[in-house]
């Protein structure tokens, strides 16, 4: 018989589609799937309360206003010292943690082999940093910049002073104590950026005469330029909201004018959140000056976040043509 | 990735590693060198923290610190019979004052001292060194009280420092935080990398993961101004700020974390796995359920940990949605987690005090039980790549 002839019908293939309806997996499927779609519902029902709550009273006045006028009175008040305190803390801490945090992602890519024991300790050390409670960080940043860095340098510095000038809350210390919390934020950032770069472009450099040295800092780090940068912006949102480092080491919580020094004392969104809502005189009137404040600081971190995963699906799709 | 050295090259090792062509660039050797030392410096911050914060509640763990309010006063002779050094720390001076002082001094400051106690409280608790370890996790019957409790209440004449409820607060929340955010971070993780669409699950994770960008101080107040005011509608307990409520906020910035860990184990499960058990005709769920979920259970485990680490350590939600230290294991009481302790009364704690050194000693128990916690966590986790890897 001819096989190409299709005028004679075919057997019918056997069917593999279930003919009886799967109960369980129609309850397996629907239960995670509405856990996924719970959470995203409670995400979207706090982000649209505030954004409700707070638009109001969210103006270009209540952004560029001070606080020495009547820090609780929602038609005065404003958040600039914050916004400037908070932003100044964010900008030194970026200055402190990308230099260290980058090199030593270096450190663990192109220069040590992978399984020698230093890079089993120094993996170690960067996954517990992450896991230490930020209230155990501000601990560590009173004992160890304030007293003991900062009262060493007053009485190096300033022998016989009468008030202290580094040994008391300062923005400098606020941001080295949340450099030291988001060192590994930026080192597993830039480790996956350098690690997703081909192996031929550093053998190829190598191979054309240049030392290990200068493959780095001219083929390597300007490749993992993207990654480098997202680490940052992650660091930097991280930091962005969290209070607990800061608020034995810099934050105050009423200080109106603006941080000119790097000694001086600041006002800090998150924690100015925290302020008006445990120690408002009356919350009910304080409330819309409440949801602004969140709705500043929720927008501050998100605007981070987005610029992060923007920039990581770039380099992504990059990577892909590059392979 | 360094360079393997072919074996002919292997005489040209020389000190610390300095090979024939750093000879030539001393420079690139001692930029390597610093590059290696820089990259200790998370090494040296973890050594840090945990000796600067155990440095100032070493007094406590080693008893050296009396927070007694009065002290029993003694008859001249009695403390003349005291040994030179107890009784320069019975009259409270320094060194250089007691070599100065003759015996007619001293016998004053004695007298001086057994009249002040005559007028000082008669209270005996006064007399107690709460600091002591029996004190700190035992019950003890206070003056006004008709049977022996666990007390934290660091201010006032006597200082009554036991910290078991403030321990049990931090386990009450972390697990009522768990049961909320353990079942739904598992099941979107279980949705989301294995019975999704690909199309959906492009923004269903980037969504999950938007939740861990809320900083945790906005998490504290959402649940503070609405989540208070509508779980006790729904609830009508009598507490309005309680353990529930802090653990149900808190369980809100444990998801992303657990969604995290969980989905990236199940997904590191091989594709094989379970593409083996379609074609041997089970559904995706069936696959999803025995293959890919046992496989990766260790890394549920791990997520587990983590979270519970995570939920111990986290301090704005707790601090504001919890009130009064007291023992209670329901979850409708308030309870008051030692982070919430350490950030409200540090502030006011006298420097170099008992109460101070107390809040020390509390946060590097924190720190010692989390850096635990997260060590399993990240052994686990290995464990598991490595295996699903086929390298072990």
């Amino acid at each position: 018989m001819n096989p190409h002839d299709l005028s004679e019908p075919l057997p019918a293939p056997a069917r593999f589609k279930r003919g009886r309806f799967d109960m369980w997996a129609f309850l397996f499927t629907g239960a995670t799937g509405a856990c996924t779609y719970l959470i995203i519902t409670i995400l979207f029902v706090i982000l649209g309360n505030i954004i409700l709550n707070g638009h109001s009273n969210f103006t270009w006045r209540f952004l560029t206003g001070g606080a020495d006028k009547g820090m609780y009175d929602p038609a005065t008040a404003g958040v600039l010292p914050m916004i400037v305190g908070t932003a100044s803390r964010i900008i030194l801490m970026t200055i402190f943690v990308i230099p260290i945090g980058v090199i030593t992602a270096l450190y663990m890519t192109e220069y040590a082999s992978s399984t020698s024991w230093h890079i089993r300790i120094i993996r170690g050390a960067v996954a517990n940093l992450a896991g230490v409670p930020s209230i155990v960080f501000g601990l560590f940043g009173w004992g160890f910049f304030l007293n003991f860095i900062g009262q060493n340098m007053d009485e190096i510095l300033h022998p016989g002073g009468a008030s202290a000038v580094w040994g008391k809350p300062a923005l400098v210390w606020a941001s080295l104590t949340l450099a030291v919390m988001t060192l590994p934020v930026v080192v597993v950032a830039t480790e996956e950026a350098l690690k997703s770069i081909p192996q031929g472009l550093r053998e190829g450099s190598l191979a054309l005469g240049a030392t290990k040295l200068q493959t780095v800092l001219r083929i390597v780090l300007p490749q993992a330029m993207p990654g480098i940068l997202t680490g940052g912006i992650l660091a930097i949102s991280r930091a962005a909201g969290e209070v607990a480092p800061i608020l034995f080491t810099g934050a105050v919580s009423y200080y109106p004018e603006l941080p000119k020094l790097l000694t001086d004392p600041f006002m800090d969104l998150g924690y100015h959140v925290f302020i008006l809502s445990t120690q408002s005189p009356n919350i009910e009137q304080t409330r819309p000056l409440l949801y602004a404040t969140v709705m500043a600081l929720l927008l501050l971190t998100f605007v981070l976040n987005i610029a992060a995963i923007i920039v990581r699906a770039q380099m992504r799709r990059k990577m892909r043509l590059l392979q | 990735m360094s360079s393997e050295a072919p074996s002919f090259a292997r005489r040209s090792h020389g000190w610390m590693g300095i090979k024939r062509g750093h000879r030539a660039r001393p420079l690139e050797w001692i930029i390597e060198k610093g590059i290696q030392l820089v990259s200790y410096s998370a090494i040296v911050m973890v050594f840090l923290i945990f000796i600067f914060v155990s440095r100032e509640a070493m007094p406590i763990f080693l008893g050296q610190m009396d927070s007694a309010a009065v002290r029993p006063a003694l008859s001249v002779d009695e403390a003349m019979k005291l040994p030179k050094e107890d009784l320069r720390k019975y009259l409270d001076m320094t060194p250089d004052e007691f070599v100065k002082a003759d015996a007619e001094v001293i016998k004053m400051l004695v007298d001086l001292r057994i009249e002040s106690s005559a007028n000082e409280t008669t209270d005996k608790d006064a007399k107690l060194n709460t600091t002591q370890w029996s004190h700190l996790l035992g019950p003890y019957q206070w003056t006004g009280y008709t049977k022996p409790e666990y007390i934290w209440q660091p201010v006032g004449t006597i200082h009554k420092y036991n910290i078991v409820p403030l321990l049990v607060g931090s386990l009450k929340v972390s697990f009522v935080a768990l049961a909320f955010a353990l079942p739904l971070a598992l099941g979107a993780a279980i949705y989301v990398s294995q019975l999704a669409n690909p199309r959906t699950k492009e923004w269903l994770k980037p969504a999950i993961e938007l939740l861990a960008g809320l900083p945790s101080v906005v998490l504290g107040f959402f649940a503070m101004i609405v989540m208070a005011t509508f779980l006790q509608s729904v609830f009508g307990y009598a507490t309005r700020l309680n353990a529930f409520l802090a653990g149900i906020a808190l369980g809100l910035a444990v998801i992303p974390l657990v969604f995290t860990i969980a989905e990236d184990a199940l997904s590191s499960v091989p594709r094989s796995y379970i593409q083996a058990a379609l074609a041997l005709g089970s559904s995706r769920w069936q696959a999803a359920y025995k293959i890919v979920l046992p496989a990766a259970i260790p890394g549920v485990f791990a997520a587990a940990v983590l979270g519970f680490g995570r939920a111990l350590g986290e301090t704005m939600i707790v601090l504001m949605t919890s009130s009064a230290s007291i023992l209670s294991w329901s979850v409708f009481d308030s309870a008051r987690p030692i982070t919430a302790s350490i950030a409200a009364e540090l502030a006011e704690a006298v420097f170099d005090g008992h109460h101070y050194r107390i809040l020390f000693m509390l946060g590097t128990l924190l720190f010692a039980v989390t850096f635990s916690l997260n060590l399993i966590g990240d052994i686990v986790v290995h464990r598991l790549k490595r295996r699903l890897e086929g390298k072990a």
